[in-house]
């Protein structure tokens, strides 16, 4: 069977639109409790005390359940990826901010909510550790304590630089390129002969590994020039050429001798010097390989793929 | 995928009793295009595969006037048997410009022979217009996206393409296709294995259920013959032909004393052109003959919007495969 063809009207939608269809908070059932969250407030250290007799307190509060008095859970066995992480509520042990501490239950989700944010909870954070003695340590706020400080900030500011002082125009990676095509003047082949892109990128921290991207993006540019096209059915809307076998990607057999020269010098505008070289090697590839069609043909094709249809 | 059971057969005659006597059983040869049908695409749902692989039908043997060439050769080992470089160089060719070398040293003479079209229709099981999957359903192509479609042998029923590069120049050189079905063996030229879909697209080639091919006979060109297999396509490997074009000529004095032309990527069969070489022998090789035999060529073609191209760029192709062929023109 296909629906191809035949609209489908969304079952949901008329419930959606007029706000008569029901929400997760809307579901009720006779003497549904409500539980809200209490979640740590440090990344990492241990629980030394948590006082839930105020949230107990709190009207239709009924439990409030922490790792004192939450049922032992089995962990689950090592994966791929080693050990999942622990259950919650299992022990004093605090291994992530946002980490779930307590639950609260009670009456309405406004009673939960409000209990969760009464009490208080006493922990201890983490320690800065020395190397080699993983039972030394101490927190930071004995840190500060050593050093006679209260308290411990850094300030800095950073302006933009004027382009004036720096004698440099604040610009982005940018690059020229030089394409060479042959294309057979009877049957329409069209052949990349001969690829050069000269890149500012700024400073080159990884010559090699700049130089392979290039090429990478311009490879990727003859794909967008001559061969890659999404052909949509126009009666299904439908992607008509879905597979690797009818979507062409450039094969080996259609990449030429690929030139990159790396020319500039290192940005002034930031701290390392860089402009980055991510999609520059592909960005204007395409127009140049137009362009050396116009140049070999005298015609101008201004929709991609160039292909042989167009140039017969 | 739907299940299916898996049989390996001990010799030609107990595959060929298992196929033939299972409306629901399919050979299994090289699987490069079987494989597709049934396992990514789910266009093909037999209950039954035949692998045949082991059975003894591999190897090149010289015959009298040519080649026999077993059911389960390889492309590849076809394509590096030295009478086929020598004496039908343009086979070689056919071969090695089809698929990648890994699919070649899977893909069987005779698999290829019988390979399915590559209309994404075809091969799509939502779309619901496919005469040649479902008798009657229309064709979703002919107003649809056609680019690698066929030009020839078309019409509004059906526009698939038959892909081979191989049986371009087999339909040309008039190969011979032995037939081993449950009532014994047959012959038949490849020329009429294919038939021509009209209005009934499904029906592809003359096999009776469970018919299996055993081996291609191959006559060679004459020694004198100059041969080309010329494929034109988006992309410089690793793709089906828009156009593609077998030929081969013997000169004699200036003259072209005998010819052989097909052509590939534009018909719902291998098509082969005997109009074109009738116009070429007997006349010298020129601008205006070429022309001539190129039209001979593409007569009656039945095109879509997207396959309109195929006309002019088969008839260049034609006579650029003659220029070559005879050394002259541009």
């Amino acid at each position: 069977m296909t629906r191809l063809g035949a609209p489908v009207d969304r079952m949901d939608g008329p419930l959606k639109v007029t706000g008569a269809a029901p929400y997760p908070s809307d579901v009720a059932y006779p003497d549904m409790a409500y539980a809200a969250l209490v979640r740590s407030t440090i990344a990492a250290g241990r629980i030394l005390e948590i006082d839930v007799d105020a949230a107990r307190a709190v009207d239709g509060v009924q439990a409030v359940i922490t790792h004192l008095d939450a049922p032992r859970l089995g962990r689950a066995p090592a994966g791929a990826l080693g050990l999942p992480p622990p259950a919650p509520l299992q022990d004093n042990r605090i291994l992530h901010y946002g980490q779930y501490v307590a639950v609260v239950v009670a009456d309405t989700p406004q009673q939960a909510n409000e209990a969760a944010h009464t009490g208080r909870i006493r922990s201890r954070s983490g320690r800065e550790r020395p190397a080699g003695d993983p039972g030394a340590g101490e927190s930071y706020v004995e840190i500060l304590a050593r050093n006679g400080l209260a308290e411990l900030t850094a300030d800095g500011e950073s302006t933009p630089p004027d382009p004036a002082e720096l004698g440099m125009a604040p610009s982005g990676a940018f690059a020229a390129k030089f394409v060479e095509v042959r294309v057979d003047r009877d049957l329409g082949r069209i052949r990349v002969a001969r690829m050069v892109s000269v890149v500012d990128g700024g400073r080159i921290l990884n010559e090699k590994l700049a130089r392979s991207q290039v090429i990478g993006g311009t490879v990727g540019g003859i794909g967008q020039a001559i061969f890659e096209e999404t052909i949509a059915d126009a009666g299904t809307g439908r992607i008509a050429n879905a597979t690797f076998g009818d979507y062409l990607v450039p094969v080996n057999a259609d990449v030429p001798d690929i030139d990159v020269v790396f020319v500039g010098e290192p940005d002034r505008m930031t701290p390392t010097g860089t402009k980055g070289v991510g999609e520059i090697g592909l960005a204007g590839t395409a127009a140049a390989i137009a362009n050396a069609v116009y140049h070999a043909t005298g015609r101008r094709i201004r929709s991609l793929p160039i292909t042989i249809d167009q140039l017969l | 995928m739907r299940p299916f059971a898996y049989t390996r057969p001990r010799d030609a005659a107990e595959a060929v009793a298992l196929v033939s006597g299972d409306p629901d059983a399919a050979y299994l040869a090289g699987g490069t295009t079987q494989l597709d049908l049934m396992l990514k695409d789910g266009i093909v749902e037999p209950r039954r595969v035949v692998d045949i692989t082991r059975l003894p039908l591999r190897g090149v043997v010289r015959t009298d006037d040519g080649l026999r060439i077993g059911a389960l050769t390889t492309m590849e080992e076809l394509a590096a048997d030295a009478v086929v470089a020598q004496r039908i160089p343009f086979v070689r060719e056919a071969l090695l410009f089809g698929a990648s070398t890994q699919l070649r040293n899977m893909a069987t003479i005779g698999g290829n022979l019988l390979q399915r079209t590559r209309c994404r229709y075809f091969r799509d099981p939502t779309v619901a217009a496919c005469n040649k999957r479902a008798p009657g359903s229309g064709c979703a192509a002919v107003h649809g996206a056609a680019r690698m479609h066929a030009i020839l042998g078309a019409s509004e029923h059906c526009i698939a393409l038959h892909a081979s590069d191989l049986c371009v120049p087999l339909v040309a050189l008039d190969a011979t296709v032995h037939l081993q079905g449950p009532d014994g063996q047959r012959q038949v030229p490849l020329r009429q294995l294919y038939v021509v879909p009209g209005d009934r697209p499904d029906i592809e080639h003359v096999l009776e259920h469970g018919e299996l091919i055993t081996a291609i006979d191959v006559p060679l060109l004459p020694a004198e013959a100059q041969s080309t297999y010329l494929k034109i396509r988006d992309r410089w490997s690793y793709e089906f032909a828009l156009v593609s074009v077998a030929a081969a000529l013997v000169l004699e004095d200036g003259v072209i004393a005998d010819a052989w032309l097909a052509l590939g990527g534009v018909g719902t069969v291998p098509w082969w052109a005997p109009d074109a070489e009738q116009v070429l022998v007997g006349s010298r090789p020129g601008a205006d003959v070429f022309a001539a035999a190129a039209r001979a060529a593409i007569t009656d073609p039945f095109t879509v919007e997207g396959t309109a191209f195929k006309v002019p760029l088969a008839e260049r192709t034609v006579v650029r495969v003659l220029e070559q062929l005879t050394e002259t023109g541009a």
